[in-house]
Parts: C-alpha cells; sequence; structure tokens
C-alpha cells in the first residue's frame, strides 16, 4: 500500500521549498484545479501536497509606478474583477475569465495555468504577448524569466525541481494599446481551447501600428509567437490586406497535431481566423484607449 | 414558454383551457421538489449501512481479448480486502442461453469484448483499498482483433465476434455466423411503380456516432446479503421490478429473495432500463458477510454502461410535383455494441411512420462491433431514422418549392392511415402540431446573417405494461398513494394530481411515493413514455374502486341504499338530498364502523396507447469562418393528449430537445484505432451546457388519446426525435451546406462550407 498523502500549508516562500526540496515525490498547488482531475484520472498521487495559498506574496494585485505584480496563486476570479488591471490589460482578463467555470475561477491561478503546461492553456497567450515576466524562488534567490520560456513543451517546464513561480509581473502598456483573446471551442464555455489566440496592438495617433504582438495557443506543443504577423502589421494602418497578412502568418505559423479536439488542417485554418479576429478587436480598443488622450 | 408561468399555490385554481378538471392541468410544486432543491433528497449514492465495504469493478483495457488467467491472490492478500469475485463466481451461462448477453456484460467469463468490460470485483473496508486491490487482480490476456465500425460489422470478410451469432430474420436462414445479428424487412406496394410516379426522387447517405444518455447520476447500488440467502438492494432505476427480476436471473435466485428499494433517480433517459452493479454487489456481499457499496465513476459510466447505437442508412423518397410522397427505401444499420438488440426493427419500424407512403421497403440491420452494450435512450432508434427521413423530405419540399410544413401536412399519417407494422392509427395529433409550429410566430420570424431555418418531424408509438397503483386512505382524510413506478420525470405530481380529481380532495392532502418491490404490485419499468399513461391509469383505477367503496360507507352512515349515493368534489352526495354530503374525511374518521381501512390496489396491463408526435422549429447561427453553430432560436409543439401536469410535459419536451441538439452538434464516442475510447468524461464528450442552449419554447398540443381516463399519451422520449434533423436542417439553410454526418462539430461543418463539393445532388434525380 502506499503512504497516505501528505498535505502543508507553509507560510513563506522559503519554507515551500524547503518542502519541495525534501521530498522528491512533493507537489506544490494552488487551486489544483489541474492537478486534482490528473489524479483522478490515473496519475500518480504525490506524496505531499503543498498548498501555496497562506503564502501571504503569492496572492494580490499590484501596481507600483508602471510596473503591475500579480501573485502566482491568485485566482483569476480576481484578476477579471480588478476594474484598473483588467482596464489596462482587458484581453488577458478575458483569457482569464474563459477557464473553466465561474467556480474553476475561484481556485484557479496563472501560476497554475503556467506550469501545467497544456498546449491548450488559455492564459499563457495572453501573458505572452503582454511581455509577461515570472519572478521563479530558486535556491540560489530569485530569477525572472519571460512568461514565453516557462514551459519547454507538453507538460514541461523550464522550473527545476524545487523551484517555484512566486509571482508575475508586467509593463503597463502604453498609451493607445490594448490586447485581447479569442478561443474556439465547440461549446459556449466549460471546454478547452482547439485553438487560441492572443493579440496585442499599440497605435499612433495616425492610426499606424508601431507594436503587435500575436501568439497562439493549442497549435503546437508551446505557445507560438507569429513574427510574420507582427511584422505585416508594424508601420502601416490597420488595412484588410495586413490582417489577411496576418491570419496567412498565423496559419502558417501552426504545427498542430489531428486529436479528438481538432484537425491539423481545421486548427490552421482558425488560427488565422482568430489571430486576424483578435489583432482587429485590440486595434479597435487602442484607438478607443482614452489613457493616450492626456499623456 | 407559451404555456408556463409559475404558480405554486394553484392546485385548487381550476386551469382555463379545461374547465371540466379541477386538478388535472394545473401546475402544483411537485411533491418530491423541496427535497431536491435542499439537497434532502436520497439518490443512490446517498445510501450507506452500517460495516459496509467499498467495492471496485476491474475493467478490461483491451477492446475484444482472450482471458488467459485470473490470478486475484496477490489482491485477496492486501489490506482491507474482504472479496473478490470474477466470472467463475456467476452461474454459467452458455451461448444462446436467455441470460447469456446479460450475464456475459456483467462479467466476462472466457473473453473480455470490449474496453471497460468488467473482469473481476473487489470489495474492502475504504474505497481506496478497493481501488488498489482491483489494480492487483493479475488479468493475462491474449489480444484480439476488434471489430470497431458498422462497415467492418457489414464485412463478410471480418471474423464474427460470436461464433454462435447467426443473422436472425434472414431467409434464407444463413448458415455461416456473422455480426448481423438481425434483419428487419418491411414492404408495401411496389416500390419501383412508386418511384417512377415520382417527378423527384432524392437519396441520401446518413451516418450518426453512439452517444450517451448521458445522467448526471452514475450508476450507484448497495446490497446486503443475508446469512438467510436474502438481500435487499438500494439503487436508482428506471423500474426496480425489472432490477429484482434480472439480478436474481442473473444470479440463479428465486425472485422473492430480492428486495429493490428505489433511491431518488439522477436521470436515466433509457440507461437505467438495464442492470450493471447490482449482481456484482450483491454476490459481494454475499462473499464478505457485509453490506457492499459500488459506485461508478464517470469515465466507467461512458466506457461500461450503454451509450444509444451508431448508425448508417441510405434513404431514398420519391414525391410528385404536388408534394405527395409516393415512395420510400431505406438500407440501415444500426450497430448495438457487442450484443444483438431490438434498433434495428425500432429503426425499421420509424423511418417511414409519419408519412402516409403508398409503396416503401426498409431493411434494417443489426449489426455488433467490440464497444459497449447499447441501451434504450428515449425513443430508442427514431432519432437516427428521423435525420434521415426528414432530412430528405426538407430537400424534397426545397427542389418542389413547397414550404416545408405544408409539405409535411400534404403527407401527415391521420386516424385510419395504416402504420409500418400493418396496424390503423388512432386519433393522433400530427396535423395539430404542424399547424401549431405553422401559426406560431416563430415561424414567420426574420433571420439575421448566416442564420438558417429547419423544421422536422417525429413519432413515438409509445407503450402501455403492467403497472400497479395502491391507494391508503388516512384516518383524517388524506391519502397516500403508493405506485410501483420510479419517478424520473415528475410523474408522482401527475398521479397525485389524478388522484385528486378522482378522489375529489386536495392534490396536497395526497401523498404519492413509489414504493420497493414489497410495498406495491408489480410494475414494469418506466419506459416506452409509459408512467403517466399507463401507472396512472392503475391510480384511476384504484381511486374508481374507493370511491366505491366510499359511497357504500356513506350509505351505511346514512342508512340509504348505496345506488342513492354520487361522488362529487370529495363528499359522498345523497341524490334525493335527505342526508347532509359526506366529505371524504368524515367517512374516513368513521372507517373501523363501517367495515375498516379503505385500501385498494389497482394493477392492469394498460391498453390503449397513444401515439406522440412533434414539430420542432430550429434556428442556427453558423460562423462561416469557424463552423461554429450556435442555435438561436428553438420551438418545439408536441401531442401531450392531456397535459396533467403541465410544467413536467414542458419538461420533457425541453429535456428532449437538448439531449436532441447535443446529439445533432457535438456528442459522439471517439474510439483510437484499437477500441479504446478516448473521451470518456464530459470535458471531451460535449453534452450542451446551459449558455449553448436558447430557452426552449414548448407548445403542447393536446389531441386527448380516447383511451385514457383523462386523454393521456406519453411525452417523455418523442421530443429526442426531431432535433436532429432541425438542426441539420437549419444548418443547411444558413450554409447551403447539407451535412449528412453527425455530430455536425465545428470541424466538420468548416470543411463542408470550405470544400463546398460536399452538397452533392448527384443521387436526386428528376423523373419528368
Amino acid at each position: 500500500m502506499l503512504a497516505p498523502m501528505k498535505y502543508a500549508a507553509p507560510a513563506t516562500v522559503e519554507e515551500a521549498r524547503a518542502l519541495l526540496a525534501a521530498d522528491g515525490g512533493a507537489r506544490v498547488f494552488a487551486g489544483a484545479t489541474d492537478l486534482i482531475p490528473q489524479i483522478r484520472a490515473g496519475r500518480p498521487e504525490p506524496s505531499m501536497m503543498i498548498d501555496l495559498k497562506r503564502i501571504d506574496r503569492l496572492s494580490g494585485i499590484a501596481r507600483a509606478g508602471s510596473t503591475w505584480t500579480i501573485g502566482a496563486a491568485t485566482p483569476t476570479a480576481d484578476i477579471v474583477a480588478h476594474a484598473g488591471f483588467a482596464a489596462e490589460f482587458p484581453g488577458l482578463a478575458e483569457a482569464s475569465g474563459l477557464i473553466g467555470s465561474d467556480q474553476i475561477q475561484n481556485r484557479c491561478t496563472w501560476g497554475g495555468n503556467l506550469v501545467n503546461a497544456s498546449p491548450a492553456a488559455d492564459t499563457p497567450p495572453a501573458l505572452i504577448v503582454n511581455d509577461a515576466k515570472a519572478v521563479i524562488a530558486s535556491a540560489g534567490g530569485e530569477r525572472t524569466v519571460a512568461a514565453a520560456e516557462v514551459a519547454t513543451g507538453p507538460g514541461a517546464t523550464c522550473l527545476g525541481a524545487d523551484e517555484i513561480i512566486v509571482e508575475f509581473t508586467l509593463a503597463s502598456p502604453p498609451p493607445r494599446t490594448a490586447d485581447a483573446y479569442l478561443r474556439l471551442i465547440p461549446r459556449t464555455e466549460m471546454d478547452i481551447a482547439v485553438v487560441g489566440a492572443a493579440a496585442r496592438v499599440t497605435l499612433a495617433p495616425d492610426g499606424a501600428v508601431t507594436a503587435a504582438a500575436v501568439a497562439l495557443g493549442a497549435v503546437a506543443p508551446t505557445v507560438v509567437r507569429v513574427p510574420d504577423a507582427e511584422a505585416a502589421l508594424i508601420g502601416g494602418p490597420l488595412t484588410d490586406d495586413a490582417l489577411e497578412a496576418v491570419a496567412q502568418a498565423a496559419s502558417a505559423a501552426c504545427r498542430p497535431i489531428d486529436d479528438k479536439r481538432g484537425t491539423v488542417a481545421y486548427r490552421r485554418r482558425v488560427a488565422g481566423v482568430l489571430a486576424r479576429r483578435a489583432v482587429a478587436i485590440a486595434a479597435d480598443r487602442a484607438a478607443a484607449d482614452q489613457r493616450g488622450a492626456s499623456s | 414558454m407559451t404555456v408556463t408561468e409559475s404558480r405554486p399555490e394553484s392546485s385548487s385554481e381550476p386551469p382555463a383551457a379545461r374547465p371540466r378538471y379541477r386538478f388535472v392541468g394545473t401546475r402544483p410544486v411537485r411533491h418530491d421538489g423541496l427535497d431536491k432543491v435542499t439537497g434532502r433528497a436520497r439518490f443512490a449514492a446517498d445510501c450507506d449501512l452500517p460495516g459496509q465495504l467499498a467495492g471496485c469493478v476491474v475493467r478490461s483495457p483491451h477492446a475484444h481479448a482472450r482471458i488467459i488467467s485470473i490470478d486475484t491472490g496477490e489482491a485477496e492478500a492486501m489490506p482491507g480486502v474482504k472479496a473478490v469475485i470474477s466470472g467463475g463466481d456467476f452461474p454459467a451461462v452458455a451461448p444462446g442461453d436467455p441470460n447469456y448477453d446479460m450475464g456475459v456484460n456483467l462479467m466476462a467469463r472466457d473473453r473480455v469484448l470490449y474496453e471497460g468490460h468488467a473482469v473481476a470485483a473487489v470489495a474492502a473496508l475504504t474505497t481506496d483499498q478497493a481501488r488498489a486491490a482491483a489494480a492487483a487482480v493479475r488479468v493475462e490476456y491474449e489480444p484480439l482483433p476488434p471489430v470497431l465500425t458498422i462497415d467492418a460489422a457489414l464485412d463478410p470478410a471480418v471474423g464474427a465476434i460470436h461464433a454462435h451469432m447467426f443473422t436472425s430474420g434472414a431467409d434464407p436462414a444463413p448458415t455461416e455466423p456473422s455480426n448481423v445479428s438481425q434483419l428487419t424487412n418491411f414492404a408495401r406496394g411496389d416500390t419501383e411503380a412508386g418511384f417512377a410516379a415520382a417527378d423527384v426522387v432524392i437519396e441520401r447517405e446518413f451516418t450518426t456516432q453512439p452517444v450517451h444518455q448521458g445522467y448526471i447520476e452514475p450508476h450507484a447500488v448497495t446490497a446486503d446479503a443475508s446469512q438467510d440467502g436474502k438481500a435487499t438492494v438500494w439503487c436508482s432505476s428506471q423500474g426496480h421490478f425489472n432490477v429484482r427480476a434480472q439480478t436474481a436471473a442473473m444470479l440463479g435466485w428465486e425472485t422473492a429473495r430480492i428486495k429493490v428499494v428505489p433511491a431518488e433517480i439522477g436521470g436515466g433517459f433509457g440507461g437505467k432500463t438495464t442492470i450493471y452493479l447490482e449482481p456484482l454487489a450483491v454476490l459481494l456481499s454475499a462473499k464478505a458477510g457485509r453490506p457492499v457499496k459500488m459506485v461508478m465513476t464517470r469515465s466507467e459510466v461512458f466506457r461500461a454502461t450503454g451509450p444509444a447505437p451508431g448508425s448508417k442508412f441510405r434513404v431514398k423518397l420519391g414525391a410528385r410535383s404536388d408534394g405527395t410522397l409516393t415512395a420510400g427505401k431505406a438500407q440501415m444499420a444500426y450497430s448495438s455494441g457487442v450484443f444483438p438488440s431490438y434498433a434495428a426493427f425500432l429503426g425499421a419500424w420509424t423511418v417511414f411512420e409519419s408519412y402516409d407512403i403508398a409503396d416503401f421497403e426498409v431493411e434494417a440491420r443489426n449489426v455488433v462491433l467490440n464497444t459497449p452494450r447499447s441501451a434504450a435512450y428515449r425513443a430508442p432508434s427514431a432519432p437516427m431514422s428521423a435525420l434521415a427521413t426528414e432530412t430528405v423530405v426538407d430537400e424534397l419540399a426545397q427542389a418542389l418549392g413547397i414550404d416545408p410544413i405544408e409539405m409535411r401536412l400534404r403527407n401527415a399519417v391521420s386516424e385510419g392511415a395504416i402504420n409500418t407494422l400493418g396496424a390503423p392509427f388512432p386519433r393522433v395529433g400530427f396535423t395539430e402540431c404542424l399547424e401549431a409550429i405553422r401559426d406560431h410566430p416563430h415561424y414567420g420570424a426574420p433571420l439575421g446573417p448566416n442564420q438558417g431555418r429547419g423544421v422536422a418531424a417525429g413519432h413515438w408509438f409509445n407503450i402501455g405494461e403492467s403497472s400497479s397503483a395502491t391507494v391508503n386512505l388516512n384516518e383524517d382524510g388524506t391519502a397516500t398513494v403508493v405506485t410501483g413506478s420510479p419517478d424520473i420525470g415528475g410523474s408522482r405530481a401527475s398521479m397525485a394530481l389524478m388522484a385528486a380529481e378522482e378522489l375529489g380532495i386536495d392534490v396536497y392532502d395526497i401523498t404519492p411515493v413509489v414504493g420497493d418491490t414489497e410495498s406495491v404490485g408489480f410494475t414494469d419499468i418506466t419506459e416506452g413514455s409509459r408512467a403517466t399513461f399507463a401507472t396512472g391509469m392503475a391510480v384511476v383505477e384504484a381511486c374508481r374502486r374507493v370511491v366505491a367503496d366510499l359511497r357504500g360507507r356513506a350509505a351505511k352512515m346514512m342508512g340509504v341504499d348505496v345506488s342513492e349515493v354520487d361522488w362529487a368534489d370529495g363528499s359522498a352526495v345523497h341524490a334525493g338530498g335527505e342526508h347532509d354530503p359526506l366529505p371524504l374525511a368524515a367517512i374516513t374518521a368513521e372507517a373501523k364502523k363501517t367495515g375498516g381501512p379503505i385500501t385498494v390496489t389497482g394493477s392492469l396491463d394498460a391498453k390503449g396507447v397513444g401515439p406522440s408526435f412533434a414539430v420542432h422549429l430550429c434556428d442556427v447561427e453558423v460562423d462561416p469562418e469557424t463552423g461554429v453553430v450556435q442555435v438561436v432560436r428553438y420551438t418545439a409543439a408536441q401531442d401531450a393528449g392531456t397535459a396533467i401536469h403541465p410544467s413536467y410535459v414542458e419538461g420533457q419536451i425541453q429535456g428532449g430537445a437538448a439531449q436532441g441538439i447535443g446529439w445533432a452538434l457535438n456528442e459522439e464516442y471517439i474510439y483510437d484505432g484499437d477500441g479504446v475510447m478516448e473521451n470518456p468524461g464530459f470535458l471531451d464528450y460535449r453534452v450542451p451546457v446551459a449558455s449553448d442552449l436558447p430557452m426552449i419554447d414548448a407548445v403542447i398540443v393536446e389531441v386527448p388519446n380516447p383511451n385514457h381516463p383523462y386523454g393521456v399519451r406519453g411525452v417523455g422520449e418523442t421530443s429526442i426525435i426531431p432535433p436532429l434533423a432541425a438542426v441539420a436542417n437549419a444548418v443547411a439553410a444558413a450554409t447551403g451546406r447539407r451535412i449528412r454526418d453527425l455530430p455536425m462539430s465545428p470541424v466538420r461543418v468548416l470543411d463542408a462550407i470550405v470544400n463546398s463539393g460536399s452538397d452533392s445532388t448527384d443521387s436526386s434525380s428528376s423523373n419528368g
């Protein structure tokens, strides 16, 4: 018989790290909205479940100067409900508000969504177009890694065995900048992305695109940035031709698989559609962004 | 909803539509409602007994394999383990025995026949111990090639799964076994002449995948076998007498040794008309000497309990330019999983049943596969056959430029039309349902961009069968109505309403309960939309005999002859008016002096069943770039005969429509190449969630069934028949593409839009 699973709720990051380092079978969790279904589906039980929710630094949404700091264990429901944050990052808030159900969103977190490293996760593409950074507690102190670098493959991350994501930092976007996130699911909610697309666009006062980022989920082992789409946008106005170029670049950037949720051909085609639509939504929001007016 | 408004205090309020009834047709809060919304109601998994063990089933990872050996030694030695059973613990069954299919399905013997097939079961002190022991049962398999598709099953070159299975109904009788278990043929008239008389002939192929009933409550049972060779079983089902009979048969026990106590049921839809766990729990309990509780996981429910069959059809219909259908031809195949079923027969019966077609021929095959044994699902086989017929009728109407409702009105069966089996239809309300949809504001409402509207009809014959009801009058004039029909859709409220109408006392003075197998007379399964019809007849029968008894007792109390006493509004009334009326409570109060307790059982085999028709109207919006289909408006009209409790009739209409929409758009069993189910959970087996559906407008049509005391037709099943075709016809209207392979998932819809060749009209021909 297996020994019964242990539970720990440390109050500090160091305590959590020490527990993790001492037990190779231990897992940290916050919402456990991926971990518990995985155990129920037959994955081995961790020897110890380390609950990160009691660590003050891991929960909370704060802005200091032009930097936002979001605790890695902050429920996404709190992020969605934070009016100041959602005003600056409407697409990231959208992605955070699409995961599972309301009940799931009361528990699930960016940290978990990122380190679970599902190719279909909703928040990573939106974190990546906003150039989010993950602050990781390590044996030698802390290190900061771009959100784009955390997942290295399905279920695999750059985190060492005793490392924990503590928080995320995001720079407040420049004026006339906005993001958007869209996903394709066969239902209207309670589902997993067949394709996800995030975009962020910055517009000059004359409407020209001065900066752009496009990232796709569920079409490759990890999130795919689409530099060709970004290049097609930057420097010119948001024309139909530019949007069509975004769609084609996104379709071309996919490396999808056939599985029970979709086919290669479908994912490739719809990635282009969603990328184009997400860019258009982000640009509309950027054009309506009032923060630029006073600066 | 058209007929709905919430009237919780309405039990004594006469319905406006039918003033002749005081209670029937009103909407009292169901008697079991408060317990359900507060969580107090006890479902199957809520039964716990002192000292009970947890049971767990060992299931096959292979779709088809020979069992070389089963070693339970390690499992039996594990901590907390009290009993382990496998196929050898059950009575032997030989191929051809009536109990063979169910017996082998409950527990594999020499072979596993589908992924998830039970091979052993364990009982231990805790669930964790039982699961660990189940994982320690060593089964050695020799994998065999699985048969996984209808095409493979129809291929004579593919080996027969069952060496003893020869196609029944085939003439001449086959000399070789095959995977075709049964063949049904129906024919009338001269089909070739019928097609020759047509101005347009359209022939199409359709496929559908197995879909699960998707009840929220997984199968669960608690069994307590006693030292005297008896057992009590607590479980939820659609028929506890059936659970008793099947469990007894599987164990080789006499029926009287088993008592089955029905729990509240968290959805059945046909899927709980058979058993999976009960004999296992009884055997484990007998072996361990303690009660055993077993609860399936959702994955087990998907992998090991009955889905509805998949299907593959070719259907051809011809029509004259005025819309008259002249001939039909259907070649159909249903896959019933690993054992034979009646699916092909029901499909052959229902495919052309709604229309008066002079000449037709139908050939339907039931095939077996290495997939779970199929079970009934609301109007078994009819949703698939209606998908085919209602789509081709829609295409014919389009080709002829005839309104789709008008097309159906010109061909709809009515009283006296001869059905597929050769019997005349009684009075039915198909035309009335078509008119209700035609006249509904939805039918002419404007559509937005990328939207399309579809209409489709459905028919279900409904059944009668045996029911019992006992009416006990209490000392204070209240009453208890005990029936043997598990309440899967609000039937207790309907029983109370009919009893209130008969006895003339308030519906809340009646307590409707579902009795266990030792507390009420034999009652067949709640199936075929029969509970309110047939069990309702038993209730009415019992109440009328109670009233006769009450009149006799009142006559005694008045000192007059019983012929002078009538029953009106809950009181015995002296015809001559010389005595004051005696209310029911006044008679029960004196029951000891007039003959003792007043209790009557009505038992009958119900005849005069009323067929039911429905017509559904669906608007969809299709995203042309992603293929996502959103149902934006849905109206469903159905002939209930008489709606005893309109809210639950509406609930049945809405529930069937919701399930049919899921079937049309996203639900399907997905297998890998080895026959392992890839989506055994609600994440990837996509039933609609609430936000996927609009409010479904339920329109109750009432064409009373002349053979029921209150005019009831069954309403539970017909509503799932039209949605597949209604959605498909709407998608065709929105996109210009006919998708004839379900589900119409985004992938499939986008493929049809992008690859425009899919709307082939090569099999449509014009004779004129």
